[in-house]
């Protein structure tokens, strides 16, 4: 059994020294990969709750039809900042830099990253920046959508801008420097022996993530710097009547948004893959193919940004070349999506709350990329841009895809990351909780959306209050389900039972040291684990006669 | 017994040093530097490609009334920044052969062209007889200009840097030179920059 082979090599008193973190590590300079991505993991939490609450407003507003729970303007600001804060302080980070940071090194064999000063540093340009982006609601928050087209958004509060366009170049600038950390790791640490083709799935898709943050980042920088200046150095830009295009800015932005959003969903793939065959006990289906998917998905993110531009008075031949080409990203993604469902076909399900979110990942994102890949065709956009019909879609793989497979993941690696496990009926609680609020409130937006109400405007034609009354009890219920998870979490991390080292008797790297990790990951060598998937295959050793094997063989 | 996923003989800790616990190991720190030069390279392109649009789809360009960039000034310039990256690489053979002294001249050779080639651009943002507000022409200048000055003067800084540490004896050596490497390879790659601005913005 995989935990006596363990007993072999887990000291039984392993010194104070490698293995105590204080409480207050957490709050300090720490250089330690396993310290920063808790970091990173609790305070981009918190910037959801911030995002959460900002969306729970959204939606109390759209209940009813007219405008009466906040001001015209306030609402803008209201869902400029939902989205903001979501993307930039909650997903970004978490995906990349909270389990990129946590787990890359313990996959890999390495005792931490390549530059650990330099990940510490960009831990710590989140905190404020986010700061600094909600400061602005003391100056008059940015209201031009997170998108902030000029001419409108030199047009609304300068201050609340100007605040949205540094704190943006502040945590850019974070996710540009984790990005140089997990390429040079994974290019040049991995352990002796494990090579590009066998080592986590996760790790090829933080290099596919990383390698789009390395290259569109500093294009949205860029963007960011030249509207500054239209903003405060009375430049034109993105001004016709001073000889600038602002079809030029909506190029910029997008060739990093677009990007963006697989920086928030190829992280979210590798840990899915990384979850499903653990608690299906079977090993993942179709490695290579998922593997390289990630790099063909990561390619063809960079070249798809105009398809938000349809309606933008771009060429009918662009409008061709963006579509074709974004329909064309949904192959490697298919690819994934039937390399999962073939992974748990067959297997001896564990249905825990990790394994729950995972599988409620694939099935949500799977909705959200129809609705993705309906949105692809231009005629189609053309009549649903900027209406719910979007909002739809990018809450079913933002919300469905991205928040279910990090609560996946949370769920998965909450024993390896505090050493306690978390308690399984209130994560199944928030687990029913979620999906019934989240579905109950994005899925009618597709009717709506088609149905032409417009999106970022506060009141909306009668006939849709209905179908917002029920998104809006949706969001009510989203909201209420936060809070069983967060005291689970709060209370298992203080008191929850021991977890030992290997609770869900996984093969994968990570798995093979203690709850929590020691300080250097490993007490001596990192095991060598050729084959991180090797489950179920070796059921019956000896070829004992079928009377003789039990079920309880099959769980290794 | 089965045959286990993991080999356990691997597991058990051999009597080789713990990694990390101050001995060697390969520094990674140059392909970082590279890693991030990608970034810094995406963000001038970023704004190159700009330019290049609002080039291409102005009427005229420069448009209209915009005074003629002189090219001797800027072209004068331009060797000395171009041939300040041969000076700068001087410095790299010198303290190849141990020669802490000889590097040190180079660098400073370096950071007075460096220097030089800052007043330079600023002289030429006193006399181009445009403002950055005038017209799209001339906001991408001064913007592209002063962002790549901007990268020039954190490239001084990193020189200056580097001088500063030279002057402890025997931080630098044939062996752990990396800071030199570090300064080179940034100044190298911001000569790139300047001379593919000069081509866009003074020469197409």
């Amino acid at each position: 059994m995989i935990t006596a082979q363990l007993d072999g090599i887990l000291p039984v008193n392993p010194s104070p020294e490698l293995t105590e973190r204080k409480w207050w590590d957490y709050f300090t300079f720490n250089t330690d990969h396993k310290v920063i991505g808790i970091q990173y993991l609790v305070t981009s939490f918190l910037f959801y709750l911030v995002g959460g609450a900002l969306a729970t407003a959204v939606r109390k507003e759209l209940s009813t039809p007219e405008v009466d729970f906040v001001s015209r303007e306030l609402y803008n600001s209201l869902f400029t900042m939902h989205a903001t804060v979501m993307i930039f302080l909650w997903i970004v980070p978490a995906a990349n830099g909270a389990f990129g940071n946590f787990l890359l090194p313990l996959m890999i064999g390495a005792r931490d990253m390549a530059f650990p000063r330099l990940n510490a540093i960009a831990f710590w340009l989140i905190p404020p920046g986010g700061i600094l982006l909600m400061s602005s609601f003391l100056v008059g928050a940015p209201a031009s959508g997170w998108t902030s087209y000029p001419p409108l958004s030199l047009m609304n509060g300068k201050w609340g801008e100007l605040i949205w366009i540094l704190s943006l170049l502040i945590l850019g600038t974070s996710s540009i420097l984790g990005a140089v950390n997990f390429i040079t790791t994974l290019l040049l640490m991995r352990r002796p022996g494990i090579g590009l083709n066998n080592m986590p799935l996760f790790c090829w898709a933080m290099l596919s993530s990383s390698a789009l943050v390395l290259i569109s980042t500093p294009v949205l920088a860029g963007a960011l710097i030249l509207l500054c200046f239209d903003l405060i150095g009375g430049t034109s830009f993105f001004n016709p009547t001073g000889g600038g295009d602002p079809i030029v800015y909506q190029h910029m932005f997008w060739f990093y948004s677009h990007p963006a959003v697989y920086i928030m969903i190829l992280p979210v793939f590798g840990l899915v893959s990384e979850i499903l065959p653990v608690h299906a006990r079977k090993p993942i289906f179709g490695y290579q193919a998922i593997a390289y998917s990630s790099l063909a998905i990561s390619f063809l993110g960079l070249i798809v940004w105009a398809h938000h531009m349809f309606t933008s008075g771009v060429p009918g031949w662009l409008r061709m070349f963006f579509m074709v080409a974004t329909m064309v990203i949904a192959v490697p993604t298919g690819i994934k999506v039937f390399s999962w469902v073939a992974t748990v076909w067959g297997g001896k399900l564990r249905l825990n709350s990790g394994m729950l979110f995972a599988m409620g990942f694939v099935s949500m994102f799977v909705i959200g990329g129809l609705s993705g890949v309906m949105l692809a065709s231009a005629p189609f956009d053309i009549h649903v841009h900027d209406t719910y019909f979007v909002v739809a879609h990018l809450h079913y793989v933002l919300f469905g895809g991205s928040v279910f497979g990090l609560y996946a993941a949370i769920y998965h690696w909450f024993p390896k990351m505090t050493g306690r496990m978390i308690n399984e009926t209130w994560g199944k609680v928030h687990f029913v909780l979620t999906l019934v609020g989240f579905n109950l409130c994005f899925l009618p937006m597709h009717k709506v959306g088609l149905a032409g109400m417009p999106r970022r405007v506060a009141e909306y034609d009668p006939q849709f209050a209905a179908i917002n009354l029920i998104c809006s009890i949706g969001a009510y219920l989203l909201a209420v389900s936060t809070i069983p998870f967060v005291i689970n979490a709060v209370y298992s991390w203080v008191r929850g039972p021991k977890a030992g080292a290997n609770p869900w008797n996984a093969i994968s790297p990570e798995w093979q040291t203690l709850s929590p990790p020691p300080i250097e990951n490993y007490l001596g060598e990192p095991p060598f684990v050729p084959d991180p998937y090797d489950y179920g295959k070796d059921y019956n050793p000896g070829k004992r006669p079928m009377s003789q094997v039990k079920a309880a063989d099959l769980w290794r | 017994m089965q045959t286990p996923a993991i080999d356990s003989q691997l597991l058990i800790p051999t009597h080789e040093p713990i990694h990390g616990h101050g001995e060697a190991h390969p520094d990674h720190r140059m392909f970082g530097l590279i890693i991030f030069l990608i970034a810094e390279g995406m963000i001038f392109l970023g704004l190159f490609v700009a330019y290049g649009t609002f080039r291409v789809v102005a009427p005229e360009w420069p448009p209209a009334g915009t005074p003629e960039l002189e090219l001797l000034l800027p072209g004068i310039n331009t060797l000395i920044l171009v041939s300040s990256s041969f000076v700068i690489h001087n410095a790299d053979t010198a303290i190849k052969k141990n020669n802490v002294k000889g590097m040190q001249f180079w660098f400073l050779l370096t950071i007075v062209m460096g220097i030089i080639f800052l007043f330079g651009q600023l002289y030429e943002y006193n006399h181009t007889g445009f403002g950055l507000k005038d017209n799209v022409f001339t906001s991408t200048f001064y913007v592209l200009t002063g962002f790549h000055g901007l990268h020039v003067c954190l490239g001084i800084g990193a020189m200056l840097a580097v001088l500063w540490r030279s002057f402890k004896p025997g931080h630098y050596s044939p062996a752990h030179h990396f800071g030199i490497e570090v300064a080179e390879l940034y100044w190298h790659f911001v000569d790139v920059i300047w001379i593919v601005l000069f081509l866009i913005l003074y020469l197409l």
